[in-house]
């Protein structure tokens, strides 16, 4: 494995190192003032193009693309909102972010800002993470207090405020149509698309909804440069004209059952074992892993077998995951009931799901209330086709939602059982010797379902 | 402006809503931060105080009860404890013995999950990911974020957090 110098992760252990004048001593905030200066929006627009840097958020759109779906010419106001509600589970990159350096994070949302044309940003923050708003709002004071905010920005005429916007624990303010029905005091529905945001948003107005880590990316292509970017990573299949590549460092969140937990910064392309192995010093223990989250729980699994994939955009789904996601790595070890891994991913969903679709609202809580009925010892064989229907049918992939949460949903639930069909049919047949072998209709057992 | 003669909500509750009022182009976006600092100061958002907040922004009741209800966040019948504890359960922690520290907790403090103690010390609520992965299992209780936990150290960490809650009471 080559070393690598973390770059987004350069504060993380520097005392004080969240402060103004820290990351100015890191060479911060020139970059803005040198385009303040000196350039125009549509250049920052193609300098993000040129940097082929793909959203981190987890759909890994290219970041300059979708800047350049809003409207040209439009009156404004255009909004900017910085997506800080990171709740897919086994992610925690955006919180080490904010907290560690939370400049970078401005930094990177203030020029992104300037390229849109948007003045006004809000960084929609989750509740769990009061450190991080804390950390936020104090490195905010630090910017209006220096005049990097407000109006009329060293004399550039570009004016840019900065929001906070506190969240209420709903994984649904994720997707970014949920999060901006939440930021204007709904409930966090997505919308149907089209119209985009960056045709109609929040507001009813054009808006960019960015990433956090993606707003970090900007913030470090803007200092060191479109071709140090893209000398990271995994190039663009020359073969085929619609891959972007995976150009530029990446933040991994390792966990589970490892030896050292953490996040760290890596090329894009870094494969699983290398990731577990290399950075978190194996597996705990001295266990085996049976199996791996590739990117937050909604991608799927990997099999042990399958560890030596690439961690890029396009590695996790060459093994049947459905992509690299937020790149949040979860180690199951071998003693892990893939029945119990199954209910808990199954849980989450259920208890997330909005309500909105009805393939995700029902499909999420019933397939929580087939898996409880598989560990309670009721379960059948027939149980787990009738979850596979469910999974390769509710989701925007079939067409049956509004959003990808119950893609997310799914995911574990084909991956889960196709990979480790055996387990399953051998505790189903242990577990319930007497019906596992039954298929009429099973009565319904108690709702669940949060939002 | 508040017409049902019930108000719960203070003037300095208002006033720090109306500060964010220039925020937002429209003052519906105010709900949430509002029902955070009504929910900061009584521990729950009694149905009076959702009839106060939606006087206070211009909205129908009914409206900030829709979003209230959706977050399933904010406690209504009754405040929750002093402190509040959320006990990940999601995968990471899962793993690492989140939901027996949920069960173990819920168990010494004589609580169901949700529930709150009879002293209104202590609430303790199951949560999806904290995103605190990398010290699972994690509480977060109140805004302290207590780390790599079983259930004798949660049970001491969650005394500590409990007397500084106290302490900030008193004072």
């Amino acid at each position: 494995m080559q070393p690598f110098k973390p770059v987004l992760l350069e504060a993380v252990g520097v005392p004080d190192g969240n402060s103004l004048a820290s990351y100015r001593s890191r060479g911060g905030y020139a970059p803005l003032e040198r385009i303040l200066r000196e350039q125009q929006p549509a250049d920052i627009i193609e300098m993000v193009k040129a940097s082929k840097l793909r959203g981190r958020g987890g759909a890994g759109f290219q970041a300059g693309l979708k800047w350049s779906f809003l409207p040209k010419d439009h009156p404004g106001p255009i909004y900017l909102c910085v997506n800080a509600d990171e709740s897919e589970p086994g992610t925690f990159n955006n919180r080490i972010l904010m907290e560690d350096d939370p400049h970078q994070v401005l930094e990177g949302t203030m020029i992104s800002a300037f390229a849109t044309r948007a003045t006004t940003a809000y960084i929609y923050l989750r509740y769990e993470y009061p450190h991080a708003w804390n950390r936020l709002q104090a490195a905010i004071d630090e910017c209006y207090a220096a005049g990097l905010l407000g109006k009329n920005i060293q004399g550039s005429q570009f004016s840019l405020d900065i929001y906070l916007h506190r969240g209420a624990a709903a994984y649904i303010c994720g997707e970014e149509t949920g999060l901006i029905e939440s930021l204007e005091g709904k409930r966090a529905w997505p919308r149907i698309k089209p119209p985009f945001p960056a045709i109609e948003g929040v507001f009813r107005k054009p808006t960019v909804v960015n990433n956090v880590e993606t707003m970090a990316c900007v913030a470090q292509i803007a200092r060191r440069g479109v071709d140090w970017f893209t000398s990271i990573g995994v190039p663009a299949d020359p073969d085929n004209p619609r891959d972007p590549g995976s150009y530029g460092p990446k933040l991994y969140c390792l966990s589970g059952h490892v030896e050292k937990p953490g996040c760290y910064e890596a090329p894009l392309g870094i494969t699983a074992r290398e990731l577990i192995d290399g950075f978190g010093g194996g597996v705990w223990k001295g266990r085996r892993a049976k199996a791996a989250i590739p990117g937050g729980i909604s991608m799927g699994l990997m099999t042990e077998a399958e560890l030596d994939t690439p961690l890029d955009f396009k590695g996790p789904g060459t093994v049947g995951c459905m992509g690299l996601g937020t790149a949040a790595v979860v180690v199951i070890d071998e003693t892990v009931s893939i029945v119990d891994f199954l209910h808990n991913s199954c849980r989450f969903f259920a208890h997330e799901s909005c309500g909105q679709c009805t393939p995700c609202r029902e499909g999420t809580s019933w397939s929580l209330r087939m898996l409880e009925r598989i560990r309670a010892g009721k379960g059948r064989l027939r149980d787990l086709d009738i979850l596979l229907e469910m999974g390769n049918t509710m989701g925007m992939m079939p067409g049956s939602t509004i959003c990808g949460l119950a893609d997310g949903a799914a995911w574990p639930i084909k991956n889960a059982i196709t990979k480790f069909r055996d387990e399953f049919e051998e505790y189903i047949k242990r577990t319930n010797p007497e019906g596992w072998m039954v298929t009429d209709p099973v009565p319904a057992l108690q709702i669940v379902g949060a939002h | 402006m508040i017409a049902h003669g019930r108000r719960v909500i203070t003037d300095e509750m208002v006033a720090e809503i109306e500060a964010l009022a220039p925020r937002y182009p429209d003052r519906r976006a105010l709900v949430l931060p509002a029902l955070h600092i009504v929910n900061r100061e009584l521990r729950h958002v009694p149905l009076d105080a959702v009839v106060d907040v939606a006087a206070v922004l211009g909205l129908p009741p009914a409206e900030v009860q829709d979003t209230l209800t959706f977050y399933q966040f904010f406690h209504q019948a009754k405040p929750h404890g002093k402190v509040r504890a959320f006990v990940c359960r999601s995968i990471s922690c899962a793993l690492r013995g989140g939901d027996e520290l949920l069960a173990e907790l819920c168990r010494k403090h004589g609580v169901e999950p949700y529930g709150t103690t009879e002293d209104g010390s202590l609430t303790l609520e199951p949560a999806e990911c904290l995103g605190a992965c990398d010290f699972a299992p994690c509480i977060l209780a109140n805004d302290d974020l207590l780390k790599n936990l079983d259930p004798d150290s949660a049970a001491a960490a969650l005394e500590e957090v409990k007397a500084r809650a106290a302490a900030r009471e008193d004072s």
